[in-house]
């Protein structure tokens, strides 16, 4: 326990301090949110425009916290031989790995709330009034995208371009899901590929939670969906991650 | 007490034999030094020894663990510099010791170890702005941070100005004098013969020679004698100096010659691992 939360300290203490991963990951949900709020204006789909935007954006935060910002993390200190020269300590990889998907859950749970306040300050949005089942979508989004973070940092090799294939795999999945606004105006087709993406799941759980008021327990389908992607994800990072360099 | 222990190791990599049979003994607080060309096994041999490899055959005791099967305290007690390892960049020298002490159940003083391996006036420098040198020294610091009984030092001085050299040597001197067991590769012989107290020369997986810098040396009985005849070089390699001296100088009286740059040589370690390892090309 004392471990953990030495590293969990650690975590953070990396994470703040590389500016450039804070501010690609933690900065750019609420730069959009501010962008795309200032655009668009009046209601979209019966609820205010700030408003369904935020509920949107909330996804986004998470697929570029928890997914982008942990595998891209992961993959630079694997590259690093940080992970391997970690290894060697009394520091066991389990305790690490919750450490850092706690790590991420707060990040992610930080983004949320200063989304909030900049939506009620900037945009007059209002707090969810279901804070808990905010708190629950908060924990499962970052438990389910945090899974496929470590999945697919087992898939990517080396820590050139690993930014660049996992923004090509977050940028177009937030647009096709509806984490950058909503998509029901999109062709059919488009909107089908979303579906099938998991970051769909938790823009539901938000809309729900945030946009009508209904409890985190109520969408026993969306949870059901990112548990399972959750699941995906553990099994891929069980065979594919390593904790030594793969480009030495 | 003996610190390590390894009976016929062995392991391959699909085709690859990186180790065939090797066997030594390390004892506490002994600067033992693995020697031999790049690909002759060491670092393999060695991360089976830190418990990041699994063995194919062999008895491996580290302090008393299977590092396969370390017990709670293994790593506790070892220390690691790794051949290629980077820390995070953006933390400071004194922040990157904090966070490697945090591991450990009793660490040294932060600060005394940052003066220990020379970096103190680098203390709040981000690791980003630390020289090669510099880096290698934060890399010794936190491995001893944790006040390990056995520090493992994989090629601690590859890439090093003459100078970085010099300074990391009194380092690792330093360490035998705090009694730490030393396990260090290099393929350096000076820098084995300068801080090992015993050495393994390693070649193509196994080792061919194993014993004190002086032992090397000794156990070789072919001692060179040259000279120059008509502006010819001579070379003379004989296991019975005293005779074959004996016989050239009172051939060359007899003939009223001078011996041209007579010169009696024992190898040196160099010759000793120079031969060996042209052995090996030649096998």
């Amino acid at each position: 326990m004392r471990l953990y939360l030495h590293e969990l300290r650690t975590q953070q203490l990396v994470y703040w301090r590389s500016r450039e991963a804070a501010v690609f990951t933690f900065i750019f949900p609420l730069l959009l949110f501010v962008l795309l709020g200032s655009v668009y204006t009046g209601r979209i789909y019966g609820v205010p425009a700030p408003d369904a935007l935020l509920a949107a954006l909330i996804s986004y935060g998470c697929a570029t916290v928890c997914f982008a910002g942990l595998s891209i993390a992961l993959v630079v200190r694997r590259e690093a031989g940080i992970l391997k020269r970690i290894r060697a300590t009394p520091l066991r990889p389990p305790v690490y790995m919750a450490a850092a998907l706690c790590s991420t859950m707060l990040t992610f749970a930080a983004v949320t709330v200063v989304l909030f306040v900049l939506g009620r300050v900037v945009f007059g949005t209002p707090f969810p009034s279901r804070p808990g089942s905010v708190i629950l979508m908060v924990v499962l989004g970052s438990l389910c995208f945090a899974a496929l973070g470590v999945g697919i940092a087992g898939l990517i090799r080396s820590s050139d371009g690993s930014s660049a294939v996992v923004n090509l795999i977050v940028l177009p999945m937030s647009f096709l899901t509806g984490a950058f606004g909503p998509t029901r105006h999109y062709p059919g087709f488009l909107r089908a590929i979303g579906d099938a993406l998991p970051l769909k799941y938790l823009v539901n759980i938000s809309d729900a939670v945030y946009l009508h008021q209904h409890s985190f327990w109520s969408q026993g389908t969306s949870i059901g969906v990112l548990a399972a992607w959750g699941v995906a994800g553990v099994i891929v990072a069980a065979y594919t991650f390593g904790w030594e360099p793969r480009s030495a | 007490m003996t610190a390590i222990a390894v009976r016929g190791l062995r392991k391959s990599y699909g085709p690859l034999e990186a180790v065939r049979g090797v066997d030594f003994d390390i004892e506490e607080g002994e600067v033992f030094g693995l020697l031999g060309p790049n690909g002759a096994g060491k670092t393999t041999t060695v991360e089976i020894l830190e418990g990041y490899r699994s063995r194919d055959a062999g008895e491996v005791s580290v302090l008393g663990s299977d590092p396969q099967k370390p017990r709670r305290d293994f790593r506790e007690r070892i220390g690691v510099v790794l051949q290629q390892a980077q820390l995070w960049q953006t933390l400071t020298v004194r922040e990157t010791h904090r966070v490697f002490a945090g591991y450990y159940e009793h660490p040294r003083d932060v600060d005394e170890v940052i003066d220990l391996v020379g970096l103190a006036d680098k203390r709040d420098a981000r690791v980003q702005t630390l020289s090669g040198g510099q880096k290698r020294r934060l890399d010794l610091g936190v491995a001893l941070v944790g006040d390990p009984d056995l520090v493992f030092l994989d090629e601690p001085t590859t890439g090093f100005d003459p100078a970085a050299r010099r300074a990391a040597w009194e380092m690792i001197r330093s360490l035998r004098s705090l009694g730490k067991t030393v396990l260090l590769t290099t393929h350096y012989l000076d820098e084995a013969e300068q801080l090992a107290d015993r050495v393994a020369v390693m070649r193509q997986g196994v080792v061919v020679r194993i014993g004190t810098p002086r032992e090397l040396t000794t156990t070789e009985t072919e001692v060179e004698i040259r000279y120059r005849r008509d502006g010819e070089e001579v070379l003379v390699r004989t296991g019975d100096p005293t005779r074959a001296l004996h016989e050239l100088t009172s051939e060359a009286l007899a003939r009223g010659e001078e011996l041209e740059r007579l010169e009696v040589r024992r190898p040196t370690l160099e010759d000793v691992y120079l031969s060996l390892v042209e052995e090996a090309d030649e096998a």
